[in-house]
């Protein structure tokens, strides 16, 4: 089989691969921002000690391998399973999707908080005090003035961080889910030829550079003072691997 | 055009010096080096002094010994097994290995010395006895991955939740954790695992053997170079010779209550 | 529970204390490799040459945009075959070439590595002030004495908060060898889960001694950062 007849033969299987990859990586970068944004507020405003606990959860989401975590949670959940059993959880560790996705969310949630972190002392004291003068109360601020500055601040990094998650999630494949690079590797198995991967690579290239403009696009939206400077430090492509 | 011409002069000089070191091997006496894995018990393994053991080595010595040839073991990774062949590390490999038409392709099969069969494994007091793709539809089915039961779940149960795995022991330990419904891999480790380890007591041997050529191909066969055609048929006899005096039996026995080569109880 | 761990033919301390060698070796033969690869792309994406500019920032986008898993099995997959065709066209009567999975590791993670630090080292030489440049070449210093001496100092100090980033990123990235059946630590630790059935104990065992390593690369590369800063004023 050649290049084209590879693709020809097996894009189902790979369109099925890609839309689980992109499932994987919504889920969890939606989950994670959900819980990142109040625990990044904790981070900036509770004292040293209370927040000691996810200073640690942070350094060691960030200080251990993804595929390491993915392991502990998928194989080691299982000599738990009695007891997950007794308390009705066993029927949600069972599934290898649920898994993955809990994996990716507790990871990314991490350097979620982080990025999330960064915006928030981004914000000028000078607005949050004026806001605070004009008599709204801290809830109001944050509703209204604090957070709409932190997301833009910290949205570059947040685009890089989804990016660094979709290829992070390739290691999904390894506990049975047949994402993009699972499928891929199946029809490696089947057909020995090397142009799969290549065709694997473009499909990952191409999700991620669309990614990359719409976000940019987004970026323009939310940013407009800022169009036609030059892009801020966090705005710098995926600094990172996984 | 300057680099194609010295290519080919590098060529030619590495045919000639290779070839003499091919005369200078088939001159000596009778020496076969036998390639096994060491790793796929109880076929194959290291045995607790640090030597090669099991039923496919004491076949093995068994047919030198029949052969009147001396012998040699060498321990070899599966994934480089045919290769390392066919670069001539050894002269025959006798590893449990499957006769398919890949294979067949690149090395050349003696006559099946035990018959290859797959099975269904399930947990014990499982409902599911219906081994169709309807009767296995949205259940979680597991195999290794880049293997014949691989491509047996995937071709025969389109309608399953496959997970594939890339080794034994993982597919075996979602068994025992009952993430797997059904579980399809070779008789015999199965066996061995359901009925010897800790974790294996949780399930058991179901259905029919899965005996298929399609899938299994012919048996289980030793793999020589093509081009060695005499070592083939002096193996091939002595095969039949040591089936035909019961040593095979007596070997068999010590490692398994079924015939391997039927794979029915006698 | 400690005896699982336990050095000798009962525990699997030994088997895990070399796993976790096999990933340092890794990570240790990577990082000159990746770090060097990553200069010479920086020097070409920086390049006036448009042919190198272009092959630079191609290079960069590709191994930044894929997977390092999929890396990891195109090079282990895919370079054996080209090596094999090689060496047939070279000698059709030739042997299998293997590529082992050390090898396969240390070429995909530095492939990944060198995109990366490419971009790190391409932002320190473009942070540099060109007066120093400029002033270099007025006392007299030649152009590699300029480079040597005025350059290089400045791009380690500008490189090095990025380059430990990557460095950790390194040692977790190795963890991926362990699918291509690389002994490493992250392999060795599945071979005990395969034996001892105890997922949670030898994954979470594993976890922190990454961790481990990682933090102390971190401790390392604070040093590192506040001795290449030295005699540095601060605003």
């Amino acid at each position: 089989m050649d290049f084209i007849n590879v693709i020809i033969t097996f894009w189902p299987k790979l369109l099925h691969g890609l839309g689980l990859t992109l499932l994987l990586t919504g889920l969890s970068a939606v989950l994670a921002g959900a819980i990142s944004l109040p625990l990044a507020v904790f981070r900036t405003t509770a004292g040293p000690w209370a927040q000691f606990p996810m200073r640690l959860y942070i350094s060691f989401m960030r200080g251990t391998p993804l595929l390491g975590q993915l392991f502990l949670i998928y194989y080691g959940s299982g000599q738990f399973r009695a007891e997950l059993q007794s308390i009705g959880l066993w029927s949600f560790f069972r599934d290898p999707f649920n898994c993955a996705v809990l994996a990716f969310t507790l990871n990314s949630t991490a350097y979620q908080i982080e990025i999330l972190r960064g915006g928030l002392m981004g914000v000028p004291a000078g607005q949050i005090e004026a806001a605070r003068a004009i008599g709204m109360s801290k809830l109001q601020a944050y509703a209204r003035v604090i957070l709409p500055h932190t997301y833009r601040i910290a949205q570059p990094a947040l685009g890089n961080e989804i990016i660094l998650l979709m290829k992070g999630s390739a290691v999904a494949s390894v506990i049975t889910i047949f994402d993009l690079m699972g499928e891929t590797k199946t029809v490696f198995a089947k057909t020995f030829d090397f142009s799969i991967y290549l065709w694997a690579a473009l499909i990952y290239l191409a999700v991620t550079t669309l990614f990359v403009r719409g976000w940019r696009y987004l970026e323009k939206r939310l940013n407009p003072h800022l169009a036609g400077h030059a892009p801020a430090e966090a705005a710098k492509p995926a600094m990172g691997t996984r | 055009m300057n680099i194609t011409r010295r290519l080919a002069a590098f060529a030619a000089i590495a045919t000639i010096s290779l070839a003499a070191g091919l005369g200078a091997a088939s001159a000596e006496d009778k020496l076969i080096r036998i390639g096994t894995e060491g790793a796929y018990p109880p076929f194959n393994f290291i045995d607790q002094s640090g030597k090669l053991a099991g039923f496919d080595v004491e076949i093995g010595m068994a047919l030198c010994e029949q052969m009147k040839a001396k012998c040699e073991l060498v321990a070899q990774d599966w994934d480089g097994i045919i290769p390392a062949l066919v670069a001539g590390k050894y002269d025959v490999i006798i590893a449990s290995m499957f006769i398919t038409e890949e294979r067949k392709k690149v090395v050349s099969f003696s006559d099946p010395y035990y018959a290859a069969a797959m099975t269904h494994v399930t947990a014990k007091g499982s409902d599911i006895k219906d081994f169709s793709d309807a009767g296995l539809a949205g259940k979680a089915v597991g195999a290794q991955s880049s293997t014949t039961q691989a491509d047996y779940v995937q071709k025969v149960y389109p309608g399953a939740d496959i997970r594939l795995y890339k080794t034994q022991d993982e597919a075996n330990l979602d068994m025992a954790n009952g993430r797997l419904d059904v579980m399809v891999g070779d008789v015999i480790p199965l066996l061995d695992w359901a009925t010897k380890t800790e974790d294996g007591k949780c399930c058991e041997l179901v259905g029919e053997p899965i005996t298929d050529p399609a899938f299994v191909g012919d048996g289980v066969g030793m793999a020589v170079r093509q081009e060695d055609n005499e070592l083939r048929e002096s193996l091939n006899k002595a095969l039949a010779e040591i089936i035909a005096n019961g040593t095979y039996k007596t070997i068999n026995d010590k490692y398994f209550t079924i015939n391997v080569k039927t794979m029915k109880k006698e | 529970m400690l005896e699982l761990f336990a050095f000798g033919d009962t525990g699997w301390g030994d088997e895990l204390l070399k796993g976790f060698g096999v990933t340092v070796a890794l990570a240790v033969v990577t990082l000159p490799i990746g770090i060097l690869l990553g200069f010479l792309i920086a020097m070409a994406s920086m390049s006036k040459n448009s042919t190198l500019h272009w092959f630079g920032i191609g290079y960069t986008t590709v191994f930044r945009g894929i997977p390092e898993l999929l890396t990891l099995f195109t090079v282990y997959n895919g370079a054996a075959l080209l090596l094999n065709r090689l060496a047939k066209f070279a000698n059709p009567e030739a042997g299998f070439v293997e590529l082992s999975p050390f090898v396969a590791g240390v070429v995909s993670l530095s492939l990944v590595f060198g995109a990366f630090s490419a971009e790190v080292l391409r932002g320190a030489f473009q942070a540099l002030d060109k007066g120093q440049v400029e002033a270099g070449l007025a006392v007299g210093m030649t152009r590699i004495d300029v480079f040597r001496r005025v350059k290089l100092p400045q791009v380690w100090r500008f490189a090095l908060p990025g380059l430990g980033n990557l460095w950790v990123n390194l040692i977790k990235d190795t963890a991926l060898v362990s699918i291509i059946s690389l002994d490493d630590l992250m392999r060795m630790t599945q071979v005990a889960v395969g034996f001892t059935k105890k997922p949670f104990t030898f994954f979470l065992a594993a976890c922190l001694a990454y961790w481990a390593i990682c933090a102390l690369s971190e401790v390392v590369a604070a040093r590192l950062e506040t001795r290449a800063n030295r005699g540095v004023r601060r605003a």
